[in-house]
């Protein structure tokens, strides 16, 4: 078997043999060769002087990084909530059946296999998957049909017709922030006219705080990483958007993204870094290519580089880091520490980035939106910044709409909009409940519905899922269940376990055979978990269990067994194999449910 | 039985007993309480239980579980300790985590089945399957994963001190706890 | 009672600190024990088990990772914190195979002392039974993987002490397990000796020399002698006499 090392040389040398580039060489050198053999995995380690076990536990962390074939063709469908509601679950099994594989098997002649992943942002246009990387929207039965021709016949990806890989922006409502005519390199400058404190000033009176979901003032942010002793600091965009039923910034990196790339100037300039970096997640893959050829024209018009717009000593360059499928590495120290090329397990904070981050330097690790919205402040000053919004929410905030609604797509309001007024701007019809910002968010019902999108209220990243009336809320927290599990990165022991056994215990009760003692245990562990995690997906991870259960519980109680116990597994099927090996089915050979 | 006028009054507490997929080495040890056995047989009655030769067990009050759940016969019989007993207690490791018995959870049971009876050059050509025999479960499951198990009793097994520590408190209506010396799983 | 400069209050007693120290080596080396198993007095914190969880000024922490500090306010003993702590430690027996009475460690493993300090009856949870091979192929150290919990201690021991980097952790989630740093995956192919740090800093029976097991008699064991709140409070306190 090869080593490919002429592909591993090569990489290498591109990355200048820089062992914190692991993630990166890896990637590149997988979408060449297809995956990481032990042989390459090897020759990875030899050229950059680390143990061949530190490639293996980055290879083995990441969903998209591959130590056995995948397959020429690897097909994934998105299991957001949203693609289920939309049908994904019959296209996947039909998909499957065609190529007469079971799930994430590879055909005997390795040309194709086909599994789920988590939500790829694209659920205003699912139900959607991904095919070697590159998405592919609106998933019907018969465009099911033409991708298994497509796979049979061996036809590249790039000769796939153009429509398969369609993707739109969807701006419904654009407010000040998309609504405005903007002019490449206008923040920029108005920034440098400022200074350095005079823009901070600016961020300051803006009291824009993070779109991430955090909601931490960026302005104090900005001045703790200006404070912090050192010499080297640096600006990290948070692009990873993992958050299921987030999409806002894929629309921001696709259309707005000079405004994300001057707003990581500003915070070089303000905080004194002179490196970017944006950590666009791996299912945003296709942005790669337009995002660098927009920084290349951005450095041609002197927006990056050495003296940015000729002023002396402000030099700040970006370069892009992608994911490989880790909803972790969306926690700001997860992140770094994948940028660091290792597995994407959240630091012990204190110390946070600001003053220890990327390297062990200051780092300022900020949402693209924020990064956005810091153009905004550069150009119309903190004041009218602050003006907009709410006294604790400046600014406008941007919403992904999808679920049960005739206008999925994004929606760009003031902070303080009512979720009535977004589910009437959407065409929502008569709605059981919304999920805002996530699983790891809150699951609101209609008599809630007066509340404010506001970091005082009810507080978002921007995933706004819309559940109509007959959807079964029973299994919208058991599909986060799921994804909770899948993504955890265990690190740390609640969250390992806990986020399997909750999974467990769902699906347990899905197969009819759950008693209020499961439920019991769910409550049990949501408070486990969010006592004892390490980081907040663990402490999230309980919130679906909890709100639907409380809002929602004749879902889950018309699936409940009468009793109050029912065995750990299904004790007749638990006889399965010795009934075959003994060949009987009488009636001893069975083991009814309990009386 | 030599009960005077007023142990005869109270009824007697009603004790079952069963080994599962157990040694026999928890009942051993139910018995190394020696001569404590006369003070319990004043106020308790045994039920079904190996010790007594009972087939089918009626309502009592505390049902002492030891060994998992390996066959199909062993939940049939748990689950009739369990609608009997007010109170019913997993005792040893067997009980409590499936035990020795469970380091054949890994393996295929049919596997196992084969490799044990099939006999290629030999006489044997199959898999005994007789209708009396009970059927293997493709794991062997503790016993709080069959039924609701109210107390625990670890150890393997635990000890006659240990045992009698935890039945005292039980019969006597106190929350059973073990001590330090007294509690270990193996 | 208040606190003051250099103390902290650990269940409304107060405990003395010294600056850098974090709150569970203060409350160690003040006698007061604060449940842990992923910390080790060599190395610097791990922040995995979460058994160190306590409150801290009205939030939760974990001990062995923040940092004392003046007027804080730390709530160890409460009926809430042993709830999560017997907890964490039943999740830690049914993710693996840990099946004490034909263990070598039995006795003398930190993973048990904690079951027995926080009064484990049962692991209540629905075991895993998964399926890891045994790794004899070295000829003095075997691995038991079963019992492995994730506190990376030989990882570190091995990287940092050593030199050797033999371990690391690899995978994600529950599919998390130590893999070996040869070509064929096991452990007699390194370059590890018995001699190692690494071969004697496991808390639990997933890293056993060989030839040595049950030397001890029941009875003698260093759990069966004192439980390991003393253990650890005593170690402590000798130590910074």
């Amino acid at each position: 078997m090869s080593d490919n090392s002429d592909v591993v040389s090569r990489v290498l040398e591109r990355r200048h043999g820089v062992s914190t580039q692991l993630l990166q060489i890896l990637r590149e050198i997988q979408e060449e060769v297809g995956w990481i053999s032990p042989e390459t995995a090897r020759a990875v380690a030899a050229g950059l002087g680390v143990p061949v076990t530190h490639v293996d536990s980055v290879v083995q962390f990441y969903s998209f990084l591959y130590d056995k074939p995948p397959g020429g063709y690897r097909i994934l469908f998105s299991d957001n909530i949203t693609d289920r509601m939309l049908g994904s679950m019959a296209l996947f099994e039909h998909m499957l059946k065609r190529l007469k594989l079971i799930r994430g098997e590879v055909s005997p002649n390795g040309a194709v296999s086909v599994d789920l992943t988590s939500c790829t942002g694209m659920c205003d246009q699912g139900p959607a998957l991904l095919v070697n990387n590159r998405p592919v929207t609106r998933v019907t039965a018969r465009r099911v049909d033409e991708i298994c021709d497509l796979v049979r016949s061996g036809v590249p990806l790039s000769d796939w017709p153009a429509e398969f890989f369609r993707i739109e922006d969807n701006i419904r409502r654009a407010d000040t922030l998309l609504g405005s005519r903007y002019q490449t390199g206008s923040a920029t400058r108005a920034a440098i006219a400022l200074g350095r404190q005079g823009m901070l000033d600016e961020m300051k009176r803006s009291n824009l705080r993070g779109r991430g979901g955090a909601g931490f003032t960026t302005s104090v942010k900005w001045e703790s990483c200006r404070n912090a002793p050192g010499a080297e600091r640096y600006i990290v965009c948070n692009a990873d958007e993992g958050e299921p039923g987030t999409f806002k910034d894929r629309v921001l990196l696709t259309s707005f993204v000079e405004r994300v790339f001057e707003g990581m100037a500003i915070a070089g300039f303000v905080v004194g870094a002179a490196r970017g970096l944006l950590y666009l997640r791996g299912e945003y893959r296709y942005l790669l290519e337009p995002l660098e050829a927009k920084l290349q024209a951005m450095r041609n018009s002197r927006l990056l580089g050495a003296s940015i717009c000729g002023a002396q000593g402000f030099d700040f360059d970006i370069e892009i880091h992608l994911g490989a499928g880790a909803y972790i590495c969306g926690e700001e120290s997860a992140l770094i520490e994948s940028l660091e090329g290792k597995p994407g397990k959240p630091r012990i904070r204190p110390p946070f980035p600001v003053t220890v981050g990327y390297h062990g330097k200051p780092t300022v690790v900020d949402n693209v939106e924020t990064l956005a919205d810091a153009t905004d402040v550069a150009l119309h000053g903190g004041r009218l910044y602050a003006g907009n919004g709410t006294r604790h929410s400046s600014g406008t905030k941007i919403l992904s709409v999808s679920g049960d609604c005739a206008r999925p797509g994004i929606y760009e309001y003031s902070f303080g909009v009512r979720i009535e007024q977004v589910l009437k701007d959407c065409g929502a019809g008569d709605v059981a409940a919304v999920q805002v910002s996530g699983p790891s968010g809150v699951c609101l019902t209609p008599d809630e519905f007066r509340r404010h999108i506001a970091f005082e209220d009810v507080p978002t990243a921007g995933a706004f899922m819309i559940f109509g009336k007959d959807r079964d809320l029973f299994e919208v927290a058991r599909n986060f269940a799921h994804f909770f599990a899948h993504e955890s990165c265990g690190f740390c022991t609640p969250c390992r376990v806990g986020t399997t056994l909750m999974r467990d215990a769902l699906d347990k009760i899905a197969d009819g055979r759950g008693s209020r003692y499961e439920v019991n245990e769910l409550m049990r562990l949501a408070e486990l978990l969010r006592r004892t995690s390490h980081c907040g997906l663990g402490q999230t991870a309980g919130n679906p269990v909890r709100d639907t259960w409380l809002k929602f519980r004749p879902a889950y109680e018309r699936r409940l067994i009468r009793g109050d116990f029912d065995p750990a597994v299904d004790l007749d099927a638990a006889l399965t194999r010795t009934r075959e090996i003994a060949g009987r089915d009488d009636a001893a050979a069975h083991v009814g449910a309990e009386a | 039985m030599n009960a005077t006028a007023e142990t005869a009054a109270l009824p007697k507490v009603r004790i079952a007993t069963t080994s599962l997929a157990g040694c026999f080495g928890c009942h051993m040890s139910f018995l190394d309480i020696d001569e404590r056995i006369l003070e319990l047989m004043k106020i308790a009655e045994l039920d079904r239980s190996p010790l007594t030769d009972i087939k089918h067990c009626g309502p009592c009050d505390i049902a002492l579980i030891e060994g998992g759940c390996c066959n199909a016969e062993n939940v049939h019989v748990l689950r009739e300790l369990r609608a009997n007993a007010k109170i019913l207690v997993a005792v040893g490791a067997c009980a409590i985590n499936g035990g020795l018995p469970a380091m054949r959870n890994r393996l295929d049971v049919g596997d196992i089945l084969n490799e044990v009876y099939r006999d290629p050059d030999g006489v044997q050509s199959h898999v005994p399957n007789d209708p009396e025999l009970p059927l293997l479960f493709d794991k062997v499951y503790p016993v709080n994963e069959v039924v609701r198990v109210d107390y625990f009793i670890p150890g393997c097994p635990p000890s006659g001190d240990t045992l009698w520590k935890y039945l005292n408190d039980l019969i006597l209506g106190r929350m059973p706890r073990l001590d330090h010396a007294l509690l270990h799983y193996d | 009672m208040s606190a003051t400069d250099n103390t902290i209050l650990i269940d409304e007693v107060p405990v003395p600190f010294k600056p850098g120290q974090t709150i569970l080596d203060a409350a160690l080396e003040g006698g007061v024990y604060i449940p842990h198993l992923c910390a080790h007095p060599e190395f610097a914190p791990h922040g995995s088990c979460k058994l160190c969880n306590v409150i801290v000024n009205g939030r939760n922490a974990s001990a062995c990772t923040m940092k004392a500090a003046a007027g804080q306010e730390v709530e160890v003993d409460t009926p809430d914190l042993h709830a999560y702590r017997r907890t964490l430690v039943q999740m830690l027996f049914v993710e693996g195979n840990h099946f004490c009475p034909g263990c070598e460690k039995s006795g003398n493993c930190q993973l048990q002392a904690l079951a027995y300090d926080s009064e484990m009856m049962t692991p209540h949870f629905v075991e895993f039974y998964p399926h890891r091979p045994v790794d004899a192929s070295h000829p003095d150290v075997l691995i038991d993987f079963n019992r492995c919990i994730q506190c990376e201690l030989c990882v570190r021991a091995s990287r940092d002490v050593d030199g050797k980097s033999v371990f690391a952790l690899a995978g994600r989630g529950m599919a998390s397990h130590i893999i070996i740093n040869s070509p064929s995956g096991k452990l007699g192919d390194t370059n590890f000796s018995v001699a190692d740090k690494a071969a004697h800093v496991c808390p639990v029976g997933a890293i056993l020399i060989k030839r040595i097991g049950y030397a001890v008699p029941i009875g003698e064991r260093r759990y069966d002698l004192e439980p390991i709140s003393e253990e650890a409070t005593r170690c402590a306190v000798e130590e910074v006499k």
